[in-house]
């Protein structure tokens, strides 16, 4: 029969291959899904996948679809190595484009593009008190940071909500729950001619390289680690994990927040009801497949990319619900959890003995 | 405040506290036998998307929920084989049911969003329905609602006094003198789960068959996390687990009672209200830890494995 058996040690060949194993799974499965559906599995998949990406504009919309992603799975990296379950990058993506809208809101008429600094540094510190509650609440209370993130993702939507529908509604809107377009002088610059690519990319790309340095060469890259890979040595070691968690949640909420504010003050350019398609449940999937490394988020924010395209290409062309990139996501999640266990596992066939 | 306004707010607190109660019920046992599902969310969609779409074609309301256990039992399966048979981090796993299920049931619902579906009755009981204030709340529901009345007490017992109930407890509390005693850990558990998965698969069909009896995308908005919020505040207990629930589908309603004394607020604030609250609770519980009849089981969320 076969058996599951503990390897004396982690396989890091395995690491690295699971995630690839598991978006091969997830590919076949998506062929089956669009066989039962009565689609070409392979066209379909292709379709799905790279369909949507054809030319600059639309690598351009990839690059926009990833820039949020990322964002958020570079401060989620923070949060997983240290062990906190941080699972509001959605509330915080939401709080940072809610403050981000308001700054942009109060200051219409100021006549420099300078002022997108401001809106941007408004969208950072709303993410942060966002995630500020959060540390608050597991640091004094005790209180578990998956169910309170959770509930505070909930809040954030519905004080968005409140927003739209009341006091940051356009006054000269015909009544729809929109706040007025902003300044389009404030709007973070397009980099890429003939395509919505915008500036945070570039903030993305600096977050992922300021982490990268702060994992591999500093004090407090390696006190994270420790922290999360043990937290009673942590403790000895004198590593304040109360601290630590503040500094964790703080950076994740101020990298959410700038990818709120990044939307709002870019592609969107104003306040809607929907400003998130779930980007920040998302990048948790994003720092599993990436392997809890900043780099392995770059790639794997293109993948998740890809699959946020692919929901609409589909919708556009097979008729397919959009739901179907979160269908996409949660298989993806299941067939890597499944893989990363032979990680620390390996199958062995064991004969079965027949007592003679 | 009138009689009337008193007695229909408590209505409607049992009968909006009710979804969550069934499936905060399936994870209290879930977890007193050791697992910890986040995955409610994604259990409770696919029995209300299942349930509605048995009972559209069906045209039985019983069918559906029939079907809406079914789909939550499924999708618990799917939990169970990744984190009992697999041991993989239940967190994530959760989580990953939690994503899976939002997608999966948008995707075969969007068909039968907003059709129509004659709603579970409610079945009022004579003279009984007639005490002042609390008549209307206990003995004029439906049925699931009467369902719910039975299964915590009987639930309560089970765990607390008899052969079953005790190895559930075993399960969680230490899985390794469970095992030595010759029991098996792993079915328990996997029964545990699948219970569990019943249950959300039966608060999802109360959504979308009887308290809003359609179908939309999402619909559960955050109850399965409320439940394991609930889970928590109830001190792993039954009986505080129904209080907790009716107390949280007061919160739910509050819009209906600032109508009733004549203010005016936005729905979006008061929509906020039961997340606020269940913040609160944690804070709250985190003053009262010392009580040792209030704890959590020892061995949740730890995968266990046979050792030969």
């Amino acid at each position: 029969m076969l058996r599951l058996e503990r390897q004396p040690q982690d396989s890091r060949l395995m690491a690295w291959c699971s995630p690839l194993l598991a978006i091969a799974l997830t590919l076949a499965a998506g062929a089956l899904l669009f066989a039962v559906l009565g689609h070409k599995p392979l066209e379909s998949l292709y379709e799905f996948f790279l369909g949507g990406v054809k030319d600059i504009y639309s690598v351009g919309e990839l690059g926009v679809k990833v820039t949020p992603i990322l964002l958020c799975a570079v401060g989620l990296v923070l949060c997983y190595r240290a062990n906190v379950w941080n699972i509001g990058a959605e509330g915080q993506f939401i709080a940072g484009a809610l403050c981000a809208g308001m700054a942009a809101l109060a200051g219409l008429d100021i006549d420099t593009p300078w002022y997108a600094v401001v809106i941007m540094l408004a969208g950072m510190l709303g993410g942060m008190i966002w995630a500020g509650i959060a540390a608050w609440l597991k640091t004094h209370f005790a209180c578990n940071e998956i169910l309170t993130t959770i509930m505070l993702n909930y809040v954030a939507y519905n004080l968005l909500q409140y927003g739209v529908h009341g006091p940051l509604k356009d006054p000269q809107g015909f009544n729809f729950p929109e706040s007025a377009m902003f300044n389009d002088n404030h709007l973070l610059p397009v980099i890429l001619e003939g395509t919505r690519l915008h500036g945070g990319i570039l903030i993305a790309a600096v977050a992922v390289i300021a982490v990268v340095l702060l994992l591999r060469y500093t004090h407090l890259g390696f006190k994270i680690t420790v922290l999360g890979r043990d937290a009673s040595a942590a403790t000895f070691a004198g590593f304040g994990s109360k601290q630590l968690t503040w500094i964790v949640l703080l950076a994740c909420g101020g990298l959410a927040g700038l990818a709120g504010a990044g939307e709002v003050d870019g592609p969107i350019g104003q306040l809607t009801p929907y400003i998130s398609s779930g980007y920040g449940y998302a990048a948790i999937i994003v720092v599993f497949l990436g392997r809890q490394q900043p780099v392995g988020a770059v790639l794997a924010s293109i993948l998740l990319g890809l699959t946020y395209l692919g929901g609409e290409t589909s919708q556009i062309k097979l008729g397919l619900p959009v739901s179907l990139t979160e269908l996409f996501q949660g298989m993806l999640l299941f067939f890597l959890l499944a893989c990363d266990l032979f990680i620390g596992y390996r199958l062995r066939w064991i004969p079965r003995v027949h007592p003679a | 405040m009138d009689m009337d306004l008193i007695t229909n707010i408590l209505f409607a607190a049992v009968r909006t506290g009710t979804p969550l109660l069934l499936v905060a019920i399936g994870e209290l046992i879930c977890e007193r036998a050791g697992v910890l599902n986040l995955g409610q969310e994604g259990m409770m969609l696919m029995g209300a998307v299942l349930g509605f779409i048995a009972a559209l074609t069906t045209g039985s309301i019983v069918t559906g929920f029939v079907v809406a256990a079914l789909a939550g039992v499924l999708m618990s399966l799917l939990f169970g084989f990744l984190a009992l048979t697999l041991s993989t981090n239940q967190y994530a796993t959760g989580l990953a049911l939690a994503i899976f299920g939002g997608g999966l049931s948008a995707f075969i619902g969007q068909p039968f969003v907003g059709k129509p579906v004659d709603g579970l009755h409610a079945i009022v009981i004579p003279y009984l329905s007639d005490i002042p204030l609390i008549g209307k709340a206990l003995f004029a529901q439906d049925g699931m609602v009467y369902l719910s009345f039975i299964l915590v007490p009987a639930l309560a017992w089970m765990l607390k006094n008899s052969r079953p109930g005790l190895i559930i407890r075993a399960a969680g509390e230490s899985p390794d003198s469970l095992h030595a005693l010759g029991h098996r850990v792993m079915m328990v558990r996997y029964l545990a789960v699948m219970f569990g998965g019943a249950m959300a698969g039966l608060a999802g069909g109360y959504l979308s068959l009887a308290y809003t009896p359609m179908w939309n995308e999402g619909m559960t908005a955050g109850r399965g996390w409320i439940a394991l919020a609930l889970v928590v505040f109830a001190g792993w207990q039954l009986g505080r687990l129904m209080l907790g629930a009716y107390l949280f589908g007061l919160a739910s309603i509050l819009h209906l009672v600032f109508q009733g004394l004549g203010f005016d607020i936005s729905p979006s604030l008061l929509a906020m209200m039961p997340y606020v609250a269940t913040i609160l609770v944690l804070v709250v519980l985190s003053r009262s830890r010392d009580n040792p009849a209030l704890q959590a089981p020892a061995a949740i969320g730890k995968p266990w494995r046979p050792v030969h």
